[in-house]
């Protein structure tokens, strides 16, 4: 049991960090679907990085800054020219699969190194906890992850900060009346989810695996922007929805690993097959920022 | 710059970017243009594999453009096409194997338009019924269907030893017709554009759904249900993506395997914005990201750039068509019903 928690906050860290880096964007009213490639990036800088230094805290910084940057291009397609978010997240995609596949076999001309990663790291006394000191034998970024929940839970329920980003997402021309600026809180909102997105991918890299592959993401990025509608666009929803994800992963592995007779594409796709099932039956009454998606 | 110009102006900075790419991570973007252009356009077998490779996109293109002009977002035609290659792959080879081509061939098209309206259909019911936004919808749809695709070539649809994950090769009763070294998949698809032209242009259903994805509140206020036509679009272009599938399962590869679609769903939505969502721009559109992927996989064997290079131009085709050739989406009027 013990393990299995264990299992479920490490395969949930990922997902976490980037759905509350989407959580941020869309209460700005940004939907970014392009989390996928954003993550995909945030893995490769963060791998390139870690190997290149040795050191996977500067990899870890590489994949949030790598995020950052990816966002800021979005961005400015999607918030200052008016480009579609859909389209433009579409393109981020399309983009970091092809850019991250060329640059790492130019890179390394098809024998990239291991990675250094991001070791566990128990916090003494409440690691040794019964049953919820699983929680607390994880990796750096299964604690950042949690505490950033906790924040920006904070930060947009209780901060004057977070009641513009709020009002910014709600009504994008009330809040230009109101005399805030309303782009640049937008792009600052998506370059920092971007940014988590990106520390997501590099907790891939540097954490869950050790390495970079191309489209190691396997679609997490695309299961974090269903976390954000099953999480209701709160910070502690976001969380909640995130860790089941993380057990039913952990769950899928466990009877993967006991042989239970089923093909594993059904495993495969089960978190997709679960996804739809939750959006189907409790996607209603969940109300999104009211100009979500709107430029 | 004249409207005709645009997109060709968005296609010359995908491009500029993909070399400057290329540049940076130490490729010669020169000889990879150069490879790019001959493989694709550079003599005949290289249009055939053009040619080829055009046929799913226009199809795919098409199904696109039907969504956008609606305003119901189908990110899944990739999803939808494995869908159909999956259905007719199971007609051909397990259903009916002995049927006669004149009846065969038909049963396995529709198989395969049947598949994708299914999935597209399933988008479509969970966004009127139940408001789940077909953006994620779609895209899980997607994983699914692969993951469908590699559960029968592993299992039902296995081929008969039993040692490789692909279907037995389809009967010959179910193969297209072949026009020299093209399918007639390849004429249909464009066959295909001019229908769905009609369709949105000329038809009072096809007004109704662009109606729409201009404005779904106008819609409903002129009593036209933005749901069942958001409902129809996605369903269309999954039965319009699915055969696209059979064709490539009938036409190309003549068996079903894991990855069967490199990506084609995807690559639609960017053949689809640079034809600013007009079907019949869609066929040129087509071509275009055809000769590229033809052109690609040359490139990577003459010159050694990987071909997933072809990505990052259709990524950047994607957001430049829509930023500077003025491809103008229905997206203001992306339907909020509740």
């Amino acid at each position: 049991m013990e393990l299995f928690l264990e299992a479920a906050l490490r395969l949930a860290a990922p997902l976490l960090l980037a759905a509350l880096g989407e959580l941020v964007c869309e209460r700005a009213g940004v939907i970014h679907i392009g989390v996928e490639g954003t993550m995909l990036c945030g893995a490769f800088a963060g791998y390139a990085v870690a190997v290149a230094s040795g050191s996977p805290l500067a990899g870890a910084l590489a994949g949030a800054l790598a995020g950052g940057a990816v966002g800021f291009g979005f961005a400015c397609f999607s918030v200052l020219r008016g480009v579609d978010q859909i389209v433009a997240g579409t393109a981020v995609n399309l983009i970091a699969l092809g850019g991250t596949g060329l640059a790492v076999r130019s890179l390394y001309q098809g024998l990239p190194p291991r990675a250094p990663v991001l070791e566990v790291l128990p916090l003494p006394g409440l690691a040794e906890l019964p049953l919820l000191g699983a929680f607390f034998r994880q990796s750096l970024f299964a604690y950042l992850s949690l505490l950033l929940a906790l924040a920006i839970a904070l930060f947009l329920a209780r901060t004057r900060p977070g009641l513009r980003l709020r009002a910014v997402g709600e009504s994008a021309r009330a809040a230009a009346v109101e005399g805030l600026q309303v782009r640049r809180i937008r792009v600052a909102a998506v370059c920092t989810g971007a940014s988590l997105a990106g520390v997501a991918g590099a907790s891939l890299s540097l954490g869950l695996a050790d390495g970079f592959s191309e489209g190691m993401t396997a679609g997490r990025g695309f299961i974090a922007l269903a976390i954000v509608i099953l999480g209701r666009w709160s910070a502690a929803g976001v969380t909640a929805a995130a860790l089941f994800f993380g057990a039913t992963s952990a769950l899928q592995f466990r009877l993967q690993a006991r042989g239970v007779g089923v093909p594993y594409p059904v495993f495969l796709m089960l978190p997709y097959l679960l996804t739809l099932g939750v959006l189907a039956l409790g996607g209603r009454g969940a109300r999104a920022p009211a100009d979500l998606g709107r430029n | 710059m004249t409207r005709a110009l645009r997109p060709i102006f968005a296609i010359a900075l995908a491009l500029g970017f993909a070399a400057l790419l290329l540049l940076l991570l130490g490729f010669a973007p020169g000889p990879a243009l150069l490879a790019l252009f001959a493989g694709s356009v550079g003599s005949g077998p290289a249009w055939t594999a053009t040619l080829l490779k055009t046929a799913p996109l226009l199809l795919t293109g098409l199904a696109v453009s039907i969504g956008f002009r609606c305003g119901a977002w189908n990110i899944g035609a990739e999803g939808q096409l494995a869908i159909g290659a999956l259905c007719a792959t199971a007609v051909a080879t397990r259903a009916l194997p002995h049927l006669p081509a004149p009846l065969l061939l038909p049963l396995v098209l529709l198989a395969g338009a049947l598949g994708g309206v299914l999935l597209g259909g399933v988008a479509g019911a969970l966004r009127a019924r139940r408001g789940v936004s077909e953006v994620i919808s779609t895209i899980l749809l997607n994983f699914i269907a692969l993951e469908l695709v590699s559960l029968a070539v592993h299992g039902p649809l296995q081929e008969l030893s039993g040692a490789y994950p692909k279907s037995d090769p389809l009967p010959a009763a179910a193969l297209l017709p072949r026009i020299g070294r093209l399918h007639l998949g390849v004429p249909a698809a464009a066959a295909a554009a001019a229908l769905v032209w009609v369709f949105l242009f000329r038809t009072a259903l096809g007004f109704r759904l662009r109606a729409v994805g201009l404005s779904a509140r106008a819609a409903r206020f002129a009593g036209i249900s933005p749901e069942g036509h958001g409902w129809l679009a996605l369903a269309l272009g999954g039965g319009l993506a699915g055969i696209a599938g059979a064709c490539e399962v009938a036409g190309v590869t003549g068996q079903l395997y894991e990855g069967i679609s490199p990506g084609t769903g995807f690559t639609a939505i960017a053949v689809a914005l640079l034809a600013r969502l007009n079907p019949l721009a869609v066929i040129p559109s087509a071509l275009f990201f055809g000769a590229l992927e033809a052109g690609a996989g040359a490139m990577q064997r003459s010159v050694g750039v990987p071909s997933v290079a072809t990505q990052i131009v259709q990524g950047a085709v994607i957001v430049l068509s829509a930023a500077f050739a003025g491809a103008r989406v229905p997206g203001a009027a992306r339907s909020r019903s509740r």
